[in-house]
């Protein structure tokens, strides 16, 4: 039954949280003290779902945990039964059900920090216990300081420390994240001129712009690398309103790229968010970024007050006569929610499941509208190209880490050769094998290092640049605890709505741990190629359509548990 | 309402369904009337009444103008206890949506005053157009998946299978010609004139199939005496219930939505086929095939059927199910009445007819009735302050003959709930034991503490009759044209125990 309240209360502190989110309660029924007008009339104001994650995490934020009673409370506030409630809050990993320890550290034991020895640094913790507790963690994106751990305190405000390197790993170290000419993205801050880009869009106007940015061939840079001038467009032949999101829920293990990009200059970000709003006709712009980014959400909300301060966001854009805004939404630990329609699923107070497509977003994107939802890369290269730069969108930024010695974010031109760009990072040993594109990706071998970092080049080597994960390998990484971990991974953040991803992770897991403790069955390798085949065809996302192909090129091309 | 539907909903309690309303309205037990006719006067004096449709296809709208007039919004206030405003606001969003319905369940009917409170819901759709189109209309809601096919079948004491009245000549020649019987030319007796009946000495014998009156009428200690002094009493139903230990003849009866072949008839008039799964245990038989055998012990020349035969049959003498052959029934996955015709299906609402241009087709104009409000009949009064309020909890049914055998986490037994403010005057915490007392008896309940009731009114259920015999309390204040009783409002009081 969905409709239930079991009579607990929320403490005055949890009340406190959630009032600075949502208001305070304003009748008997949401909260404040029982009226005599109570009794006889309650009123259910719609339309306030959306306020649902940020509700439950302004609660974890302030007590550590999601109590009963705070999250019946919050039930009342917004009108949502406290069973489906439930189904949202457990769908992230990063809420928990159980009063928490003072401190929380999360540490990373995904793919790039294992191969910076995590396992090490988890097999030395103290147990956990009312004080601290340690918790292992999918992917942090800290991956230029692997092995890396965030580190939250619960109170008002809420305190979230990224830490790395942990251990005593001698190579490795806070790096410094950009190489390169000034006029890369990377280095923006340093020289650009500010708001440069959103002056040259208002100018030109949303149909200028837009082909402004078709022109210079500017593909996505979320991974599937769709020309962006032409899902602009397609947005904005759709009757309004739109809306336009900006995908900073980075979340493919090795990936960090979006992250350095929003800590070096958030205002680009925001700039570009603003530009594909006027060029679609949005007046609704909504950065969605992934939990475990504290820092970022501190830069992002400054930004937004600047650009509100000079009046490029608001009721009439720098003069334009046009209106647009920005609203921060954070996750709460869950990969699926960088998959575009679980995202807005997420943002709209749902669990983050995907949605089948077609419709797809440029049609019916969030809260059912059309929307534009784009990396923080594309929008920052949108910018770049309005602002005078066209040759940004012919450079990519690729997140290099694991075996090298300076593990960080390089923006090279499509084209550049992988081992140049792995020559840039310094590998530590000899190249045994590159994982491109993450763990949705797939492994390079040492002899495909020549590789040109192309989509077609890299296709033609059965790879994909994805999001731009280079995780570089030596014949120091146990190739079969990776992929493992990978294995695991998609195990553990399938969404669990369509049984292809849902059950053929799992049985991909489970044979490759049957081969790995060196107990494989008859047929287990068609197996394996049945569930991949299973998995691509019938999952309803990426996440299922993508589960296989590192496992299989592990298998396939570096002989892994072969 | 995820498409942007509003709901209203009318209540004295705030219940679950309240919760999640756009707005509840918390009226007093007992004053649907009050509230209703003042609704109908907001429309009319907000301009908002269908004019072109009250002209065209309705009769006795002056009348009934009239008879709401003194139902000012203040006046509806006072009566019903929700702020006017709130009145106000339901009746403009009624009568100006493009579609609207009216549903109710029990709490419209369970009132000695039942058939005027659903007269006055359809004054209200009247006066607005909301009905006889896709998407407006009334609709009882129904608690079981055949309450409607059983009175479609002709299991009410007025009509013949099809919903033909049992006083028109030549629906009864009808049945006679194909049942070679006479059949009665007057109505039988609903199941509270049978009581009194049985009170009266002048009904003596009883066959009870698939009900327990014994635990489900009001005033049950009264009911339950009459049932003993009954010459005979025989019962047909799945479990031995508390009827059925009364009986002299006990015949155990199969399940019919999985043991059995037929159909349903659901609330929204849509016959769908019932499939035999599994045979049933024992010596439990299917309903047909023991009043088949009946019929035949008794002398008559009954045959045993197919379920499509008997159907067939049905479909011979009733129009509105003619079309609906099993094939047919199979293919569409159910099909509502009315469906005259085996080629074609009918509109999915009723009552199109009063939308139609041409007069003759349109047919005779729909009534206004003028209806007054009347307070419940068990009156408050200081040694009886508490309005108790009777009705069903999810994951119990009824006298819980269904629901009692297995376990649910949402089963807590039955409580007496009441407001906090009633149970801090009181002095009892959650919990703890109430004495229960009407002008008809008396009980002990655990005390259930509830927000959605407020000061002066508690609600109990009728599921767990072996323990708390809740029907001790209620009237049977029954409504003459209906003959429900009003188990929705008796008058009690409250002591702790």
């Amino acid at each position: 039954m969905d409709l239930r309240f079991r009579g607990a209360a929320a403490s005055d502190v949890e009340r406190d949280a959630l009032d600075r989110v949502l208001g305070p309660a304003t009748s008997g029924w949401d909260g404040a003290p029982r009226s005599a007008a109570d009794l006889r009339l309650s009123q259910r104001e719609r339309d306030r779902r959306h306020l649902l994650l940020p509700a439950l995490r302004a609660l974890h934020d302030r007590v550590g945990w999601i109590s009963e009673g705070g999250l019946d409370e919050v039930c009342r506030r917004l009108g949502v039964p406290p069973a489906e409630a439930y189904g949202v809050a457990s769908f992230y990993a990063l809420f928990t059900f159980e009063p928490p320890a003072r401190r929380v550290v999360h540490v990373c034991d995904d793919i790039v920090c294992q191969v910076r020895g995590a396992e090490a640094v988890l097999a030395q913790l103290p147990d956990s216990d009312g004080e601290v507790a340690w918790r292992r963690s999918p992917c942090l994106g800290l991956c230029e300081v692997a092995p890396a751990a965030l580190a939250v305190e619960h109170g008002d405000p809420v305190r979230e420390t990224p830490l790395g390197p942990l251990g005593s790993d001698s190579h490795s170290g806070r790096q410094s994240s950009h190489f390169g000419s000034q006029n890369l993205i990377l280095r923006r801050r340093e020289g650009g001129e500010w708001l440069a880009g959103l002056r040259r869009a208002v100018a030109l106007g949303s149909e200028g712009s837009r082909a402004a940015v078709a022109a210079s061939g500017l593909a996505g840079r979320g991974g599937a690398a769709f020309p962006t001038g032409r899902k602009w467009d397609a947005v904005a032949a759709q009757p309004g309103p739109r809306y336009v999101v900006a995908n900073a829920d980075e979340s493919e293990p090795g990936t960090f790229k979006d992250r350095m990009l929003l800590e070096v200059d958030p205002d680009a970000v925001v700039e570009g968010m603003v530009i594909a709003g006027l060029a679609v006709g949005a007046e609704q712009g909504i950065v969605y970024l992934r939990g475990e980014y504290p820092l970022v959400r501190e830069g992002l909300h400054e930004a937004v007050g600047r650009l509100r301060t000079a009046g490029a966001l608001g009721d009439d854009v720098l003069g334009s006569g046009a209106r647009f805004d920005v609203d921060l939404r954070q996750g709460a630990g869950a990969y699926i929610c960088g998959e575009e329609t679980a995202l807005f699923a997420s943002i709209e107070g749902y669990r983050g499941e995907p949605r089948s497509k077609p419709p797809f977003p440029v049609e019916r994107g969030l809260f059912g509208r059309p929307t534009a939802v784009n990396n923080v890369e594309t929008l920052v290269v949108a910018r770049e190209v309005l602002a005078g730069r066209p040759e940004a969108a012919q450079r990519k930024v690729f997140c290099v880490s694991g075996r090298v010695r300076a593990p960080g974010a390089y923006e090279v031109p499509f084209g550049t050769s992988l081992r140049a760009l792995v020559a840039q990072a310094g590998p530590l040993g000899d190249v045994t094998a590159v994982l491109l594109g993450g763990a949705a990706g797939s492994f390079v071998t040492a002899a495909e290092l020549d590789v040109a970092l192309d989509p077609d080049a890299v296709r033609a080597v059965g790879a994909t640049l994805g999001s731009g994960v280079v995780l570089v390998l030596d014949d120091t990484v146990d190739l079969v605890r990776l992929v493992l971990r990978i294995a695991a991974f998609f195990r553990d953040e399938s969404c669990g709505q369509c049984v292809p991803c849902r059950v053929g992770t799992v049985r991909q897991e489970e044979l490759l741990h049957r081969w790995a403790s060196g107990a494989p069955r008859p047929g287990d390798r068609a197996l394996l190629d049945d569930l991949a085949a299973v998995m691509r065809d019938a999952s309803i996302c990426g996440l299922g359509q993508t589960a296989p192909n590192a496992v299989l090129s592990a298998v396939d091309k570096l002989g892994v548990l072969a | 309402m995820r498409r942007g539907a509003q709901l209203f909903v009318v209540d004295p309690r705030r219940t679950a369904t309240a919760q999640w309303a756009d707005t509840w309205l918390g009226i007093d037990v007992g004053t649907d009337l009050a509230l209703a006719n003042t609704v109908a006067r907001e429309v009319i004096h907000a301009g908002l009444v269908h004019r072109e449709f009250v002209e065209r296809a309705t009769e006795g709208f002056e009348a009934f103008a009239e008879s709401v007039e003194p139902w000012t919004l203040e006046r509806g206030a006072m009566e019903t206890g929700v702020p006017a405003a709130a009145i106000r606001a339901l009746a403009h969003a009624y009568a100006s949506a493009d579609r609207a319905q009216l549903c109710w369940t029990l709490g419209i009917t369970e009132h000695h005053n039942a058939v005027d409170n659903v007269l006055g819901l359809i004054n209200l759709a009247l006066l607005t157009g909301h009905v006889g189109r896709y998407g407006s209309g009334l609709s009882p809601l129904r608690g079981q998946n055949n309450v409607q096919g059983g009175g479609d079948m002709g299991a009410i004491p007025n009509r013949l299978p099809g919903f033909q009245d049992i006083l028109d000549a030549e629906v009864r020649a009808r049945f006679e010609a194909a049942w070679g019987r006479p059949i009665q030319p007057r109505y039988g007796l609903h199941l509270t004139a049978m009581f009194e009946a049985m009170g009266r000495g002048d009904l003596t014998a009883l066959y009870v199939m698939g009900e327990n009156p014994a635990q489900s009428e009001a005033d049950v200690g009264h009911a339950r005496a009459l049932l003993a002094g009954l010459d005979h009493l025989v019962v047909q139903d799945l479990f031995l219930t508390k009827t059925a230990q009364l009986a002299d003849v006990v015949l155990p009866a199969a399940a019919a939505w999985c043991e059995g072949e037929g159909t349903v008839t659901n609330s929204e008039r849509r016959v769908q086929r019932v499939r035999k799964a599994i045979d049933p245990p024992g010596e439990a038989r299917d309903d047909r095939w023991v009043l088949t055998e009946i019929a035949r012990r008794l002398g008559a020349p009954w045959e045993h059927r197919s379920a499509e035969g008997e159907w067939d049959e049905l479909r011979s003498l009733s129009p509105m199910h003619r079309g609906m052959s099993y094939g047919r029934l199979e293919a569409l996955g159910g099909i509502q009445w009315p469906c005259p015709h085996d080629d074609r299906l009918e509109p999915s609402f009723l009552h199109g007819r009063l939308w139609v241009d041409d007069p003759t087709e349109r047919g005779r104009p729909a009534p206004f009735h003028v209806v007054h409000h009347e307070l419940p009949v068990d009156q408050l009064t200081d040694d009886y302050p508490y309005r108790l309020t009777t009705g069903r909890r999810l994951d119990s049914y009824n006298t819980g003959v269904q629901t009692a055998g297995y376990s649910s986490p949402l089963r807590f037994g039955e409580t007496l709930d009441l407001s906090p403010e009633d149970a801090a005057t009181l002095g009892v915490a959650d919990g703890q034991p109430v004495r229960v007392t009407s002008r008809r008896g008396s009980l002990t309940a655990p005390s259930r503490v509830d927000a959605g009731l407020r000061p002066g009114l508690v609600f109990m259920t009728m599921h767990f009759p072996d323990d708390v015999d809740t029907n001790l309390l209620t009237i049977e204040a029954v409504c003459p044209k209906s003959g429900t009783a009003e188990f929705k409002a008796a008058a009690v009081r409250l002591e702790p125990a």
